[in-house]
């Protein structure tokens, strides 16, 4: 197939040199895009044809943008049928983190079957730069960052989520902590 | 011996004229947000609000006034500290006084005189217009100047450059106009756009002299500093002249802005869209031109008038606006060479066609 090719002038010619005809059709879209919102401002106001956007505008706080189901959010510890922890502290996603954000210390597991269990394990969200390779790394799926959670700032430097968090069990986020000393120290 | 009713019709006058500038410029710095916005397939300012109540974000002036107000008037040290503070009030003065030549309505009469709706009746009317438009140099030059500041004396050599070239051919679009109107007097020239050729086809301005018209917009558009002629002021990239400007000097500069673009309405509907004149509309009702009429009663046909003339100049200030978001920014070179080598030859042709017309085939 021929490519199709465009030439550019670089003088643009009489047509652009009168500049009103040009100015006109410029014009002319703006108009057209004002009164066709305006339009649609109007109908979706008595609840007519809601589903046309006038705006593309995601009034963001209130109405959040809609995320992707594949987005690499946060990351959460996955568990066995019985509730027990899958991550068998084999160490591969704390060697494969670029960011060295990830921190495991191993224990014996409870269970006799399983070897190791991570006795803590944290994930420092301030150095993590969500590349997902612990997803990647992880042989037994027992971490995944499918929770699709994408506020996460805080006022504190220390945002970093523990075992517990990572797993659901509490719901104290880590980025809603803040440094009571220092506060404190700046009221006196 | 005064004339108390003429005076009382005076000052109210002024109260009015002052009110309905100062309302419609504050709303206008909400009007452009929003009407930006829908055009850019946005929403626009829509947080501003008392109690929880939003109207569609029709209290952003009002934060716009309280921020201004509160915040830090500063006088850099280094400036000319008289001319910094005239500056602004200079510019204020030459938009706001304009419109007292501008008839916002048609003449009414009351308690047996016929009052006229515009606040100084002079029979200079354009030329005065010309005249303080002309003071508004003054303004971008001292402010520029008197900061101290390279840069904005830059803009301000920009600016008066700029203005001083488009007034030529604000001024020479203008008389096009004067000549068939033989009048500088606001209102005779509104009447004298009253009438029809074949008929239908009303007598106004912009029939008259469409080339004028077309050569007074851009010109004073570029009066104006407005995109695409914004070289002086331009506040996101190149510094304007009112950098060194904080609180409400800048605002005061801003809102001159706001009234000039009401003011350039005004004068576009008077001198090329009949003024306050509706087709077909008469002293005592519609005259159509397929023959037959709609008897209205007089004070039906003065409102009407008073809502045509409002109409024009909101449309008007609806178009000003559109151009402002839609066309970029011309580079000084092709600003001047637009003003000088196009607008301004068309401007002398606009004239010489129309002399010569008026003399061949007399007033039309």
């Amino acid at each position: 197939m021929k490519k199709k090719v465009t030439n550019i002038t670089i003088d643009p010619g009489p047509k652009e040199d009168i500049y009103y005809p040009e100015v006109i059709r410029g014009l002319w879209i703006t108009n057209r895009h004002f009164f066709v919102n305006m339009w649609r401002h109007t109908l979706n106001l008595f609840g007519v044809k809601t589903k046309i956007r006038p705006a593309v505008t995601y009034q963001y706080p209130e109405d959040p943008r809609p995320v992707h189901h594949r987005i690499r959010g946060r990351h959460r510890l996955t568990v066995k049928q019985d509730g027990s922890m899958r991550c068998t502290a084999c160490m591969l996603c704390e060697t494969v983190c670029p960011c060295d954000c990830i921190h495991i210390i191993p224990g014996e597991s409870p269970d006799p079957n399983v070897e190791k269990f991570p006795e803590q394990f944290t994930i420092d969200l301030l150095r993590c730069c969500y590349c997902g390779y612990c997803v990647e790394a992880c042989p037994m799926d027992a971490i995944r960052m499918d929770v699709k959670e994408t506020e996460m700032a805080g006022y504190t430097r220390d945002i970093i989520m523990t075992k517990e968090f990572l797993l659901g069990q509490t719901d104290e986020k880590p980025w809603e902590k803040w440094m009571p000393e220092i506060f404190e120290s700046e009221e006196k | 011996m005064i004339d108390w009713v003429v005076l009382a019709a005076s000052v109210v006058k002024m109260l009015i004229v002052i009110a309905f500038v100062m309302g419609i410029a504050t709303l206008l710095t909400w009007v452009e947000r929003k009407q930006s916005a829908v055009m850019q397939d946005r929403i626009g300012a829509n947080r501003a609000d008392i109690f929880g109540l939003r109207i569609i974000g029709l209290f952003q002036p009002f934060a716009d006034a309280i921020k201004m107000i509160t915040k830090e008037d500063f006088i850099p040290p280094f400036s000319n500290k008289f001319l910094h503070t005239l500056a602004p009030v200079i510019t204020f003065f030459a938009v706001l006084i304009v419109f007292a030549v501008i008839p916002l309505g048609p003449p009414v009469e009351i308690a047996g005189r016929v009052i006229s709706m515009q606040i100084a009746d002079i029979n200079i009317g354009l030329l005065f217009i010309l005249a303080f438009g002309g003071l508004a140099v003054y303004g971008a030059v001292l402010a520029g100047w008197s900061s101290n500041n390279k840069y904005t004396l830059l803009a301000a050599v920009r600016g008066s450059a700029q203005m001083i070239s488009y007034e030529v051919c604000l001024g020479l679009s203008l008389i096009g106009a004067l000549m068939i109107y033989g009048t500088l007097d606001m209102t005779k020239m509104v009447f004298e756009q009253s009438g029809y050729w074949f008929g239908w086809i009303p007598r106004w301005g912009i029939f008259l002299q469409p080339l004028g018209a077309l050569l007074f917009l851009p010109a004073a558009i570029a009066e104006n500093k407005r995109v695409p002629f914004d070289l002086p002021e331009c506040e996101s990239e190149i510094l304007g002249y009112h950098m060194e400007y904080s609180g409400l000097r800048a605002g005061m500069f801003m809102f001159a802005e706001f009234i000039e673009i009401i003011f350039i309405a005004a004068l576009f509907s008077v001198v090329f869209l009949g003024g306050w004149q509706i087709p077909y509309l008469s002293e005592n009702g519609f005259y159509w031109p397929w023959g037959g009429m709609w008897s209205l009663p007089i004070w039906t046909v003065k409102a009407l008038e008073f809502i045509a003339m409002f109409f024009k100049i909101a449309f008007m200030i609806y178009f000003m606006i559109l151009v402002r978001w839609t066309l970029p920014r011309f580079r000084y070179d092709q600003l001047m060479r637009l003003g000088w080598k196009y607008l301004l030859p068309l401007a002398v042709l606009n004239l010489l066609v129309t002399g010569v017309v008026l003399v061949v085939f007399g007033r039309i």
